[in-house]
């Protein structure tokens, strides 16, 4: 269908791409600037210490890969196995709750189980037989990347599962195929199917995981890039260093992204729950009991921190907490911050959207051009930028020319908003796509276009899965812990910027108390989200 | 509303496409043909000979790579779809889903939705004509299929261009209904006399209300004529070997739900 060059939904879309071209370029230009002005500085910078966190980022990854992964394939076959038992459908919400969940409250809920003065301590010190030293450095990080990374392996993992046609499964009952020959000829193929995609995604996670390692990593020796940029920025005030971390951060995602597509990853993960086809194998008693103490250790491994977080929390003197006037300030600050970078994001998303469509639309079969490549793809770009690179950039760059911590809520708004842009397009795309499919012609034929189209045929149809992009948005950015950790202060402060600072003064029944307030409302967030989103398809 | 609607508001506009031609991937389509003025043309032709490429060059949903589109001997080939003589009604997908019955049907007055009394007044008229009194503050879902069709057709009434492009809006009902369907539209073109392009694949249709007719094949109009020469024995040859044996040709045997 012709459209014309001046179909405002590519103004819009090209508008979208050139404030996240402003965003990722502002903090590259940053990164030249100061690099340019001490290029020794920035190549002193390589120095034993560099490589050391180097290879810890990439090591710690790797190894949380293997353990989300692996044990995720066993898991999610069990589920799969046993498409009806009672609580099913409970676990497979419960493994959504730790995307929800913001990475400062669950590394509060792993220390309050795990941690030197944990539920747990007593139990761990009776066991190894000395005083339980606490989960920081390498094991902490690793638990919680597990805690975070298994549940969404899981999901992903019977997502591929579901794709097995029911007729393969009948066939297979009808061979009489027990379980070891129907898992290497029909649930293997799939699962290795996905396996890259999903261990790429997850390797991704964990390389450009700030919040994790820095609440949970112990010093020098368990220290990341992302991290050692904070340090850098905050701490050492070491300019030329941080330009040296963020450039080798950025070649690391670069690589790991380029070999991802490669692998034809998914690199958004999807919060949908998959549902359970029937299944015609029936399981021996031995492998039903296998797969219950399978389900049963998943189950208490993401469910104990999250048990933690409320019971630490209620632990918290929270009468005080509610009136005290930083609270107060932070929670106003997060949610009028959250509701702009969510509603900044849903704009951006839906440019990009509207304008994809319209271009294919107008180019009919032929080949697409690098603009519809750009509203394709555009929003990926905040994968090979991760938010702390993004705001390093930025704050190397308004130093010298303002004060930094004054644009702190510009920062935070424009970072957490392009980086939930990837989750809001996939809540929104389908269903404006659908509704294209359905109304374009019509649109044209009766002359229905720009605002007209926006508010009588658009907006009624895109309401539902909007809502859902901007939910789920909302309860990224509240519960970040990335620019704000850069760019903070006294005078602006979020909710887990505050949880930061409790946390590190050592009040730690304050920080318990306010990672239940955000833990909540992040969980109530998501939950909307999810059953906005599911309304839409039925 | 523009200059070509106010020349054939009254009257039909006769359609001329120019050596038009038109591509998409493999298959390619030269149309040279004209469409008598204030006729209802049945088109037919097996699937993937052009029929609704054609209707939507015609439309303007498509742009030709080469060639003129002339409605009521103007070259509409600048235009928007919404600023040509046309009014055109698709197999499905006709109305906006969460739009009441009166809304859809008063898009056609103002795509903006902003109606006069007057406007008011020509959609109830225009609904009473096609039978759904009554029905007006309906969502299409709580409609039949033939019922939805009705509020398409309640639209093109307010709309009243001179052009009415028919793209097998009824294929995807029973036969009595069809009927009746037809039989609307025939009274509507008794009524206004706006020249109908009918596309469909079900002979007894182009029978039943069709005064000309047009036979496509290979991209191509294959042969034009009078309705009723065309179901004689003198009927064009490759049109005969579409119809196959039988009464009129069995040629619905082809089709009935082709995907648009």
């Amino acid at each position: 269908m012709p459209v014309r060059s001046t179909d405002p939904r590519v103004t819009a879309g090209v508008i979208a791409l050139a404030v996240i071209a402003l965003l990722i370029g502002g903090a590259f230009a940053g990164l030249v600037v100061e690099g340019a002005r001490d290029p020794s500085g920035a190549a002193s910078a390589f120095d034993p210490y560099l490589l050391r966190v180097v290879r810890f980022t990439l090591w710690q990854a790797l190894l949380s890969t293997l353990l989300s992964v692996v044990p995720a394939l066993f898991v999610a076959r069990a589920l799969s196995r046993h498409p009806r038992f009672f609580g099913r459908g409970f676990i497979l919400q419960l493994f959504t709750v730790p995307l929800a969940l913001p990475a400062i409250v669950a590394a509060l809920g792993i220390l309050a189980l795990y941690g030197r003065a944990g539920y747990f301590a007593g139990i761990l010190s009776q066991v190894s037989g000395q005083s339980w030293p606490g989960i920081y450095g390498l094991s902490g990080i690793l638990v919680a990347h597990v805690f975070f990374n298994l549940p969404l392996s899981v999901r992903l993992f019977l997502e591929a599962l579901g794709t097995v046609p029911a007729d393969q499964w009948r066939l297979a009952s009808q061979l009489g195929m027990g379980a070891r020959p129907a898992f290497r000829l029909i649930e293997w193929p799939v699962l290795r199917a996905a396996l890259p995609g999903v261990a790429g995604l997850v390797f991704m996670l964990c390389i450009t995981s700030f919040t994790i390692v820095l609440t949970l990593g112990g010093g020098p020796a368990a220290t990341t890039l992302e991290v050692a940029i904070y340090q850098a920025l905050r701490f050492d005030f070491d300019p030329a260093r941080a330009v040296t971390l963020t450039l080798l951060q950025i070649g690391l995602t670069f690589v790991v992204v380029l070999a991802l597509m490669r692998l034809g990853a998914n690199t958004v993960g999807d919060a949908n729950l998959p549902v359970a086809p029937r299944r015609y194998l029936s399981a021996g008693a031995a492998e039903t009991s296998l797969n219950a103490l399978l389900i049963i250790a998943a189950l208490l491994f993401v469910a104990g921190p999250m048990a933690a977080t409320v019971a630490s929390g209620l632990g918290a003197d929270l009468g005080r907490l509610a009136g005290e006037s930083a609270v107060r300030q932070a929670t106003l600050t997060s949610a009028v911050l959250a509701l702009l970078a969510a509603l900044l994001s849903v704009a951006l998303s839906l440019s990009l959207i509207m304008a994809r469509r319209a271009l294919a639309l107008s180019r009919g079969i032929g080949a697409r051009t690098l603009l519809e490549h750009a509203t394709d793809t555009g929003a990926g770009f905040v994968l090979v930028v991760p938010p702390i690179v993004i705001g390093a950039g930025w704050f190397l760059l308004l130093r010298t020319v303002s004060d930094v911590f004054a644009i702190a809520p510009v920062m935070v708004v424009a970072v957490n908003a392009v980086m939930a842009m990837p989750f809001a397009i996939r809540a929104v795309r389908p269903a404006y796509d659908a509704a294209s499919e359905r109304h374009e012609r019509l649109c044209a034929q009766l002359g229905i276009s720009g605002w007209n189209r926006l508010r009588l045929v658009d907006w009624p149809s895109l309401r539902r899965p909007l809502a859902t992009g901007f939910a789920f948005a909302m309860a990224l950015s509240l519960g970040d812990l990335g620019v704000i950790a850069l760019f903070g202060s006294d005078s602006v402060q979020t909710l887990p910027y505050l949880l930061l600072a409790r946390m590190g003064s050592y009040r730690t029944a304050d920080a318990a108390g306010l990672a239940l307030l955000l833990g909540f409302v992040c969980l109530a967030l998501v939950l909307a989200a999810d059953w906005l989103g599911r309304g839409e398809r039925t | 509303m523009t200059s070509a609607r106010k020349a054939g508001a009254e009257k039909g506009a006769a359609v001329r496409l120019e050596q038009v031609s038109f591509s998409y991937g493999e298959t390619s389509f030269v149309f040279d043909v004209e469409f008598a003025a204030s006729k209802i043309t049945a088109i037919m032709g097996p699937s993937g000979s052009g029929k609704s490429t054609l209707l939507n060059l015609v439309a303007g949903f498509e742009t030709p790579r080469s060639g003129r589109v002339l409605i009521g001997g103007a070259d509409v080939g600048a235009e928007p779809p919404s600023a040509r003589p046309v009014s055109m009604v698709f197999q499905e997908n006709n109305l906006f889903a969460h739009l009441s019955v009166e809304r859809n049907v008063g898009l056609g007055r103002s795509p903006s939705l902003r109606l006069t009394a007057a406007d008011h007044a020509a959609v109830a008229e225009a609904l009473k004509r096609v039978g759904l009194a009554g029905k007006e503050q309906r969502l299409p879902r709580e409609l039949s299929g033939g019922e939805r069709q009705r509020v398409a057709l309640a639209r093109v009434l307010v709309r009243d261009r001179p052009v009415l492009l028919l793209d097998e809006p009824f294929a995807s009902l029973g036969p009595a209904l069809r009927d009746d369907m037809l039989d609307l539209v025939a009274g509507v073109h008794v009524e206004r006399g706006m020249t109908v392009l009918f596309v469909t694949h079900q002979p007894e249709d182009a029978r039943r209300i069709g005064q000309n007719m047009a036979f496509l094949d290979n991209g191509t109009v294959a042969a034009t004529g009078v309705a009723a020469d065309f179901f004689d024995r003198s009927g064009p040859e490759a049109f005969r070997r579409y119809l196959g044996a039988g009464p009129f040709g069995d040629g619905s045997r082809d089709v009935a739900r082709k995907r648009t």
